[in-house]
């Protein structure tokens, strides 16, 4: 029968689930921004069809959408920071729980300000 | 310290020689056609990760943070950015950094998880091919963009326009 392999230092905890999270993250953003190019790139057809589908983006479950898309986006610039710390600081292995729970607060903080900020403008009547 | 502190492959100490400066055998991998292609892709997701943080939070919040935000984005917008060329080189930098960037990280993701020889040859040119269309696509479009097109004879109105 297979066991529980006895506490390791990356398996179930900071570390794996910080890989997993940058892993899943940059692939929802990545097919994201496949998307963006493409309807960023309706200027080029006429003004009228560009402004028709970015016209579709303005509604509150969009809003929600890209809420969810900029936590995405953060946590992945935040986390990304601290991978790099962790490869080119000499003390980045060894403080690398720590930083990413300064990655999680920072991040906490940031997603809050942005959702008030971009919530209040796209909910907010117009 | 204590026993488990972790000991970087790249930190250069091989067997009690400190800080030679160079890769333990055991951990280098080169030596085949391959060259340092790997090394090379490594360094690139950090170097281009600190200028993409920059570059992708400045576009987030002069697009949905200032002014009245997601309602301002319209033609007209976008016409006015890329007006300016400092606005248009910001957005290609932005495209060909996000995509390259992307594109290997997707890489990665399927060398890890396609296991037969042919899946995996075959997911990548899928994601080669979608990558070089959206990059040539995305430049063409900064480049080519007209932000003063005349539509039924009519100028469209917009500061940045001749009269």
């Amino acid at each position: 029968m297979p066991t529980k392999p006895a506490g390791t230092l990356y398996r179930g905890r900071e570390g794996m689930w910080s890989w997993v999270g940058h892993r899943i993250t940059g692939v929802v953003i990545f097919f994201f921004l496949l998307v963006h190019v493409l309807d960023t790139s309706l200027v080029r057809v006429s003004p009228e069809a560009y402004t028709a589908v970015i016209g579709a983006y303005k509604n509150p479950l969009m809003a929600l959408g890209e809420t969810g898309l900029v936590a995405a986006i953060v946590f992945h610039a935040f986390n990304g920071l601290r991978i790099i710390a962790v490869d080119f600081w000499k003390k980045g292995a060894k403080y690398q729980r720590q930083m990413l729970w300064v990655v999680l607060g920072l991040w906490v903080i940031t997603m809050v300000a942005f959702a008030i900020r971009h919530l209040s403008l796209a909910l907010g009547g117009h | 310290m204590s026993a488990t502190e972790i000991q970087s492959p790249r930190s250069g100490q091989i067997a009690g020689k400190p800080e030679s400066g160079k890769i333990a055998p055991k951990y280098r991998r080169n030596g085949t056609s391959r060259g340092n292609f790997e090394m090379l892709a490594w360094l690139f997701m950090r170097l281009s990760g600190v200028v993409l943080v920059v570059l992708i939070f400045g576009h987030l919040i002069v697009n949905l943070l200032v002014g009245e935000g997601i309602h301002a984005i319209d033609f007209g917008f976008v016409a006015g950015k890329w007006a300016d060329p400092f606005w248009q080189f910001w957005d290609l930098a932005m495209l060909w950094l996000a995509m390259l960037h992307g594109t290997n990280g997707v890489r990665t993701i399927i060398n890890d998880y396609a296991e037969k020889d042919s899946t995996r040859f075959w997911l990548k040119m899928v994601l080669y091919a979608a990558s070089a269309v959206i990059i040539i696509l995305g430049t063409l479009v900064i480049f080519t963009f007209n932000p003063c097109p005349v539509v039924d004879g009519v100028q469209l109105p917009g500061g940045f326009c001749p009269a």
